[in-house]
């Protein structure tokens, strides 16, 4: 394996006395799908969290193609090329989905107040060049006809995809799934599917945390299996689910 | 006649000055959701620098500089925003409560440096001599009336339209897109404590704007004109006439302006001459009863916030 794009090595976080995460590593090599699964409560999120630096570690490093970013700002790590998504969508409710998509966009001149009127013209035209890409990307997950609608009266499912196509926005090497497809209803789920394996065979590297072990099955090679904030096991997908150990996770789970 | 018209203007016009303030409250918390709680030390900031800079050479005081009018006006704008910037850049990383508690001991210490630096603000005299825009006509009231309210009208009207700019600007899009929810704004890529920090300086400038206008409106300032009462006065303004808003925020300001300015007669009228200085404690309650009623009728203020999209978007088409 060449240089991982995402590398995580002894990470630990903590939430009180609670260790969601304890000790944990993984590594993702450019351009491969690989599969979180593990019992409600394991720390899938918390990593994710870790990773994106939505939440600070207490221990170990993350690395973005080599570099270390543990004590970077989640800003700084899209910039850098690492995406996600939320396992509960965060929409910007009162915007429409064309405005989500749109705020996916990565530094336009615009955002500086004075652009605005020292170059109009330049902002303008990124402006326009965002609204092309927006659009695309609202159709790649079919909410085109919703995109003057505020973000608030999307279902479960369709905030995932909001999210999913603001986040391509940045045009991400790598993206953070945090359960796609939860919620989201048996037509669409064959969407989900196919629109993240489009993604990974444009290239970008895919981590995703799914329960629906047939999904997980159909999209990943490689399954990383987390208990109690540590990797329980790792492998193939059928390997991996006939893993007495993971079996056991799950049941202790009630699973 | 001329006289109701010089009362009209002159009513119009201090209207306005505190409808700029109120545009720059409205930057921060109607769109940004800072709290600030000391505006009357930015206005002060602005009132102060520009009377520096534009009143002439006195005696016991630095300055004047003597410097033309607009010069004052940018230099108070600078100021304010400066000012605005580094209590921002201090409490921006901290819990939203501690730039109240931060704009709140700025209003104080403004307050104090008034009173006490008398040899840059002339002490609790404050400064006077402040020039007047169009001083040339002021032999001509009916005139001089005008144009300065011509002047005001001009001013907010820019300050409006530029306003309107941002806010459907990218910048306007990502500030209100971390209003809603600022963890998944930042891991979209948007370092959130810069924009606020944008939006609160801005709001800053702006007030400093308001406060130089007034200042050489009225033509003497003093540091009793900055107290919380002013604070209070503004965002009484702003949430009457709708917080995110900048329509509102100028009508908020005329409205309460208004209600301000007419109960000064109407206690006159009904209160016994002994009794009158208690009795205007009554103005404030007066101002508070009103607020309350508004906000009964209409609880998002006069003219709420609405939908506001990218001015670089096709407009959207109409529902069915
Ligand atoms: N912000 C937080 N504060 C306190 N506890 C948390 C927080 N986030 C996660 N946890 C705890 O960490 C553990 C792991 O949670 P999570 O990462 O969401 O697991 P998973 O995604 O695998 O279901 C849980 O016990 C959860 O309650
Ligand atoms: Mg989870």
């Amino acid at each position: 394996m060449g240089q991982a794009i995402i590398e995580a090595d002894g990470l630990v976080r903590t939430f009180g006395g609670a260790r969601a995460v304890d000790g944990m590593s993984l590594a993702l090599a450019p351009g491969e799908m690989v599969g979180l699964i593990g019992p409600n409560g394991a720390g899938k999120t918390t990593l994710f969290n870790l990773l994106a630096g939505t939440v600070r570690a207490t221990a170990g490093t993350v690395r973005i193609a080599g570099t270390d970013v543990t004590r970077e700002a989640p800003e700084r790590r899209i910039a850098r090329g690492v995406g996600r998504t939320f396992q509960i969508p965060r929409p910007f409710a009162e915007m429409t989905v064309l405005e989500n998509v749109l705020t996916g966009a990565p530094s336009q001149s615009g955002e500086r107040p004075l652009a605005n009127f020292l170059r109009p013209g330049r902002v303008a035209a990124e402006e326009r060049a965002a609204l092309d890409r927006a659009r695309g990307l609202l159709d790649f997950v079919t909410l085109s006809r919703l995109e003057d609608e505020p973000a608030r009266v999307l279902s479960g499912g369709q905030r995932k995809l909001l999210e999913l196509a603001r986040v391509l926005m940045a045009d991400p090497k790598a993206i953070l799934l945090d359960e796609p497809a939860a919620g989201v209803n048996p037509t669409l789920l064959e969407l989900v599917i196919d629109r993240i394996r489009t993604l990974n065979a444009e290239g970008r590297t895919v981590l995703l945390i799914e329960h629906n072990m047939d999904m997980v099955a159909r999209l990943c090679s490689r399954v990383v299996v987390m208990a109690a904030g540590r990797r329980l096991a790792e492998g193939n997908p059928a390997d991996v689910a006939r893993d007495p150990a993971v079996i056991a996770a799950y049941l202790g789970d009630g699973a | 006649m001329i006289d109701l018209f010089g009362y009209g203007a002159f009513f119009l016009s201090m209207a306005l000055t505190y409808a700029i303030i109120c545009l720059g409250l409205n930057v921060q918390w109607g769109q940004t959701g800072l709290f600030n709680v000391g505006v009357a030390g930015f206005v002060a900031i602005g009132a102060y620098a520009s009377a520096l800079l534009t009143t002439p050479d006195t005696p016991d005081r630095l300055g004047g500089f003597g410097l033309p009018i607009v010069a004052g006006w940018i230099g108070a704008a600078l100021a304010a925003g400066i000012a605005s910037f580094l209590v921002g850049a201090l409490t921006v990383r901290l819990r939203a409560d501690y730039l109240a508690i931060a704009t709140f001991g700025v209003a104080v210490m403004v307050q104090l440096c008034l009173l006490n630096l008398q040899g840059l603000t002339g002490g609790p005299f404050g400064i006077g001599f402040i020039p007047r825009p169009f001083a040339a006509t002021a032999t001509n009231p009916a005139l001089f009336a005008a144009l300065n309210l011509a002047l005001l009208l001009a001013v907010v009207a820019a300050l409006y339209l530029g306003l309107e700019r941002l806010l459907r600007s990218p910048w306007g899009r990502v500030l209100r897109a971390i209003r809603e929810d600022e963890t998944a704004a930042r891991a979209l890529g948007k370092n959130a404590d810069r924009f606020r920090l944008q939006a609160f300086a801005i709001g800053g400038a702006i007030m400093g704007l308001a406060g130089a206008a007034q200042g050489h409106f009225i033509g003497f300032i003093a540091p009793e004109n900055y107290q919380p009462m002013l604070t209070f006065q503004v965002w009484a303004m702003l949430i009457a006439g709708g917080s995110g808003n900048n329509r509102g925020a100028i009508l908020g300001a005329i409205v309460v302006w208004g209600l301000w300015a007419f109960s000064a007669p109407a206690i006159a009228a009904l209160f016994p001459p002994d009794q009158q200085a208690r009795a205007a404690a009554l103005r404030i309650v007066l101002i508070g009863v009103g607020l309350c009623a508004i906000l009964l009728i209409r609880p998002r203020g006069l003219l709420g916030e609405t939908r506001t999209v990218s001015r670089h978007l096709p407009k959207a088409k109409p529902k069915p």
